[in-house]
């Protein structure tokens, strides 16, 4: 369903044709990472840390070595030192030194399941085999899971090295001594105590939240062969391939140039397959043995060790007046970063109160380090966490001041032109126009009935990103125009980006013949991530469309013999323009297409782009829920999610996109989490215990499209993936406050926190 | 997973011998839904698998009145719940074959494999008890039997012998009047280990209990009975206060602890809940038979 009816007449755009990847993938055909073979090809596996904290005293690999079958064990020690530094990966950065050691651990393990040495076999069971004859003695270390035991001066400490880089001012937060807090930053505008001394009423709240994971299908792997010639060649599953490219060379120390990374299908990241985990350690044993060599995770090895997000604990006091205004927010917010530095906490704390425009705030973040896995993005990284807990507090006033949760949300909602936390001005946005169509929406309207069954809503909100995008294009003879694009396809954005490209030709979308490709044959292209790439991939579809446009009319005028200025490419693809004759002449897109290849070539044309006018999206989501009061189980009846899509280019993809960010969230609200067990033994590391929702745990989720066109975007494109994930933890926290009275202050509401809210204390 | 060896058996005697020979490292191979998973994950060393869904009798599920059910101990679950029999008869029993794993392994897990595996969570076993199950078992020294809810011994133990196996579980024929029910607690809707689950057979005479069965499962190393809940149901009329007596002496019988799928408060709880739900269900049950 769609709220906004009017926008231009456009032919391809909000048609909903099929995508150019579906019958590959509905037959099995798709090649992803795991159907890569080669010639030759050896099997990589990893050994991994069976303690939490620990420092590796001596690994020896000589009875693994002498296995028949394997052929190579490396170590942290076979790759060069790196220095101190910034690697940008697109969504977040690394620094290499972290990274490398996160790759395969250096003198310490930090967690379980950390990467401690890997070996390359003729087959996967004889390097399984070789990993149980590595011997590694360990010297176990205190260890701390829990980001507010981290952040205590007694804490055991990750690395000794570290000091709190202060991004706060005024903050008294020691500057040099050992810590286990990366960073502490704050963002304020107004004046705080002047904002809640206004206030008549005053909430303050702690959260915590637990650990989640992306939990895509797909687990990571990685193929990798170095050839003689100093060729190395990748292939993986990633949102990235120049992503993969640059850490990858900057973990080998080999200049870009050397290396190829092929992008196969995907089975899911959601943030979590933009850093590397195996790519660099297949290629070293390639350099070793002279053989490519595939490796692939277990779903153990998934949850142990790649990027789940952080555990947070938050604290959130916001004041209001007696008619709902908001005047005053005072945030903090505390994320574990896993193993090393670079939590999404920066990204929570300019989200935190996104969704309001309150005049006197203060947000402050602490990135902390755990001995948990390196956390990675996972769609709208920081945000779930933060607004979270600004939601639920946002609730708790409405019900306090006796007023509608929607009419206070709205009542204090940003427009254009309103400032945002770190004080630039709101571009056009669509937070008035989503609240707006969920009080418009039947499902807000509809009458909740029965025992224990109660309503939420909650706002979500994310600044979507720009980044780098590159394609070439090449128009055939037949009128088909081909478009290479770097951009791995994940939700498609192989149809989105060719639509943008037939809507600006004026041709069909069955014209258009996009392909996903190496990083050798394309341009550079940042990240599938940060809802980027129908964003600046369109941009790119564009500008290509514009240059075709453009050359095609001046071909046009030469075979007629004109100046351009006589000749007029039209909407519907046709040129059109009078020859040196004076007659009227007319070409289909078809026929001057096929005169290319006499009257001066073929077309060919690639193009970058790099905008940073990404238009931020708003979202507001409407749950329903049912308690069974003796079990603590509950139901989700009803979920309705609103969103400012900007302008939905294939609107199914955009509504699965909104659908699988609001099961995934629905996930984090109910039942989804790490459990750590007094060892820091990570217990749960399966889809089996933990648990994403299965298709039965989960209502038809609607999706009501709100378009308000970006500005910024020659189709009024705004990123959609990201901010669908954002709402529901408290939409769903909100609706359980309504079904039995109960508010609470941790995510998962899992049937064990509740019963041990309804259950009578011992 | 390591490399190991695969053997089809085709009659009970070679069953028998296979698993003989193998010794420790030999593994009866049903539906392979656990003891795969065991191997890939070398949680456990195996050198053989004796499958054994080529014996005819092991794969044969026989229903009369009479003798009521015989289950081959490898017949699939699909089998098992798709059967009218189990359907019209043992209600409990198809519960509890019809919530294991999804479509995928019921297609294969089996009820030998569920109750041989003995997991204190297994979803089958506390309904195979409360219908009196027995399960008849071949070895070394000829076919013996043994009541199912003596068969566990422990959390993945059980009283088999080496080179013993199970040939088929059987059900007697329920009394007139009778009812039983099986219900399980899980956070997710499928695919989940019962955090409690439980069921109960009942016979009533007008509105009094004659006879009964309570077992509950998830909260002891075994599955357990539980007499207390019995004493507090048989000679007493069916009330809310005697359903809740028996709720309460599950609670009490529960001897359950913390972990990731649930902690003892919650777990004491639901065998409360989940033991009056079962008792009440199998009541409205005997009702009708
Ligand atoms: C995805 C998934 C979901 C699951 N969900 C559930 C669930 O909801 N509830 C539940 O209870 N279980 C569940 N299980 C566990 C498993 O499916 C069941 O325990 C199943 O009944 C095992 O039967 P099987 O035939 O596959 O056993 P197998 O794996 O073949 O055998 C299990 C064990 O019993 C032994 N064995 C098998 N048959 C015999 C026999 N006749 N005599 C002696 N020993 C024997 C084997 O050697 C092995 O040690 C699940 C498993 C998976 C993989």
């Amino acid at each position: 369903m769609v709220a906004t009816p009017q926008k231009p007449a456009y032919k391809v755009i909000g048609t909903r044709p099929v995508r150019p990847d579906g019958v590959d993938k509905v037959t099995g055909r798709a090649a992803y990472g795991a159907d890569v073979v080669l010639e030759g090809m050896l099997f990589g596996s990893i050994l991994r840390s069976p303690h939490a904290h620990a420092r590796i005293k001596r690994i020896d690999t000589s009875k693994a070595l002498a296995l028949p079958g394997v052929k190579a064990i490396i170590t942290n020690a076979d790759f060069p030192t790196q220095e101190s530094g910034t690697l940008d990966l697109g969504e977040g950065s690394a620094n290499p030194k972290w990274l490398v050691d996160n790759v395969l651990a250096g003198d310490k393990v930090l967690y379980h399941g950390h990467a401690v040495a890997a070996v390359a076999a003729v087959d996967w069971h004889t390097a399984e085999e070789a990993l149980g004859l590595i011997d590694v003695e360990y010297e176990l270390l205190p260890f701390v899971i829990d980001v507010r035991e981290a952040m205590l001066a007694a804490a055991p400490i990750l690395h000794h090295d570290l000091r709190t880089n202060v991004r706060a001012r005024n903050a008294d937060t020691p500057k040099d001594r050992e810590t286990n807090i990366a960073m502490h930053m704050r963002v304020e505008k107004g004046d705080l105590d002047a904002g809640f001394a206004e206030a008549d009423i005053v909430i303050e709240r702690e959260f915590t939240t637990s650990q989640f994971h992306q939990g895509y299908i797909e687990p990571q792997n990685g193929t990798a062969h170095w050839n003689h010639d100093g060729q190395i060649t990748v292939w993986t599953s990633t949102q990235g391939a120049f992503s993969v490219r640059d850490q990858v060379a900057t973990l080998l120390g080999q200049p870009v140039a050397k290396i190829k990374v092929v992008p196969m299908e995907i089975g899911g990241g959601f943030g979590g397959k933009i850093p590397v985990y195996l790519e660099p350690v297949a290629a070293l044993l390639s350099k070793k043995t002279g053989h490519p060599v595939k490796m692939w995770m277990s779903r153990e090895a998934v949850f142990q060790a790649t990027g789940p997000t952080s555990a947070t604990w938050d604290r959130v006091k916001i004041g209001a007046k007696r008619d709902g205004t908001l005047v005053a927010a005072d945030v903090s917010l505390c994320f574990a970063a896993g193993a090393y530095p670079g939590s999404a906490v920066g990204a929570g704390v300019l989200c935190a109160l996104a969704p309001y425009a309150i005049p006197n705030q203060r947000i402050d973040g602490f990135d902390v380090v755990t001995n948990t896995p390196k956390t990675a993005a996972y769609r709208a990284p920081g945000a779930p966490a933060a607004e979270y807990a600004v939601e639920a507090v946002v609730d708790e006033i409405a019900r306090a001041l006796d007023m509608d949760p929607l009419d206070l949300r709205l009542k204090n909602a940003p427009d254009e032109g309103d400032t945002n936390s770190s004080g630039a001005p709101w571009p056009r946005i669509g937070a008035k126009a989503v609240i707006t169509a969920i009080k418009e929406s039947a499902h807000y309207n509809s009458e909740i009935q029965g025992e224990d069954v109660g309503r939420g809503i909650a706002l979500g909100f994310w600044f979507n990103g720009g980044m780098e995008s590159s394609s070439s294009v090449a128009v055939n003879p037949d009128g088909s125009v081909s478009l290479i694009l770097g951009s791995t396809d994940i939700g498609g954005t192989r149809a989105s980006l060719a639509m943008q490209l037939a809507e600006t030709l004026g041709v069909p979308y069955e014209a258009i013949k996009p392909q996903v490709v190496d990083t050798d044959s394309v341009g550079y292209t940042a990240v599938t991530g940060g809802s980027r790439t129908t964003f600046a991939g369109g941009w790119v579809a564009y500008d290509l469309g514009q240059e075709i446009r453009k050359r095609l009319t001046e071909r046009a005028a030469r075979i007629w013999g004109v100046d351009v200025s006589a000749v007029t490419y039209n909407d519907d693809a046709t040129i059109t323009g009078t020859d040196k004759d004076g007659k009227a002449q007319r070409f289909t897109f078809e026929e001057i297409c096929r005169r290319l290849p006499s009257t001066g070539g073929h077309i060919a044309v690639s193009a970058m782009s790099r905008r940073n006018t990404a238009g931020p999206a708003y979202a507001g989501h409407i749950a329903d829920v049912k308690v069974d009061r003796e079990t603590g189980k509950v139901t989700v009846l009803r979920y309705t999610a609103v969103q400012d899509v900007g302008t939905a280019i294939h609107p199914s993809y955009v509504e699965g996109q909104i659908q699988g960010g609001a099961a995934q969230g629905i996930g984090m609200a109910l039942q989804e989490e790490y459990w750590y067990d007094d060892q820091g033994h990570l217990r749960n590391g399966s889809f089996l215990d933990y648990r994403m929702p299965v298709a039965n745990d989960l209502p038809p989720i609607e999706v009501i499209l709100v378009e308000v066109p970006n500005p910024g975007h020659p189709f009024g494109v705004r990123g959609v993936g990201e901010v669908p994930i954002v709402p529901p933890q408290a939409a769903i926290r909100n609706a359980l406050r309504d079904a039995i009275g109960v508010n609470f202050y941790h995510t998962p509401v899992t049937p064990t926190r509740i019963l041990d809210e309804l259950l009578p204390r011992a | 997973m390591q490399a190991l060896r695969y053997a089809r058996a085709t009659s009970i005697d070679e069953a028998v011998r296979m698993l003989r020979e193998g010794g420790e490292t030999a593994r009866v191979l049903a539906g392979g839904t656990d003891v795969i998973v065991q191997a890939r994950e070398r949680r456990r060393v195996i050198d053989l698998f004796v499958d054994i869904k080529h014996i005819p009798e092991v794969m044969a599920l026989e229903y009369d009145p009479q003798h009521g059910l015989r289950v081959g101990a490898a017949v699939p679950l699909y089998r098992v719940y798709g059967d009218a029999n189990v359907q019209r008869v043992y209600p409990a029993l198809r519960a509890a074959a019809h919530v294991i794993g999804g479509k995928a392994i019921q297609g294969r897990a089996s009820l030998g494999g569920n109750l041989s595996n003995a997991s204190p969570a297994a979803d089958s076993i506390p309904a195979m008890m409360a219908l009196d199950g027995v399960a008849e078992i071949a070895g070394p020294n000829g076919r013996r039997e043994m009541r199912v809810d003596e068969f566990c011994t422990g959390p993945g133990r059980n009283a088999l012998q080496p080179g013993e196996f199970i040939v088929a579980l059987r059900f007697p024929q329920p009394a007139p009047h009778s009812g039983q029910a099986w219900e399980r607690f899980i956070p997710r809707n499928e695919m989940d280990i019962a955090v409690v689950n439980a069921a109960c057979a009942l016979t009533l005479a007008g509105d009094t209990v004659t006879a009964a069965r309570v077992t509950i499962g998830a909260v002891a190393p075994t599955t357990i009975m539980v007499p207390a809940a019995v004493e507090a149901l048989v000679g007493r009329r069916l009330t809310d206060d005697t359903i809740a007596a028996a709720g309460t002496a599950a609670k009490d019988a529960a001897t359950p602890i913390d972990d990731m799928r649930g902690t003892v408060r919650q777990r004491k709880h639901l065998a409360d809940v989940l033991v009056q739900r079962v008792v009440r269900a199998a009541a409205e049950r005997a009702r009708g038979n």
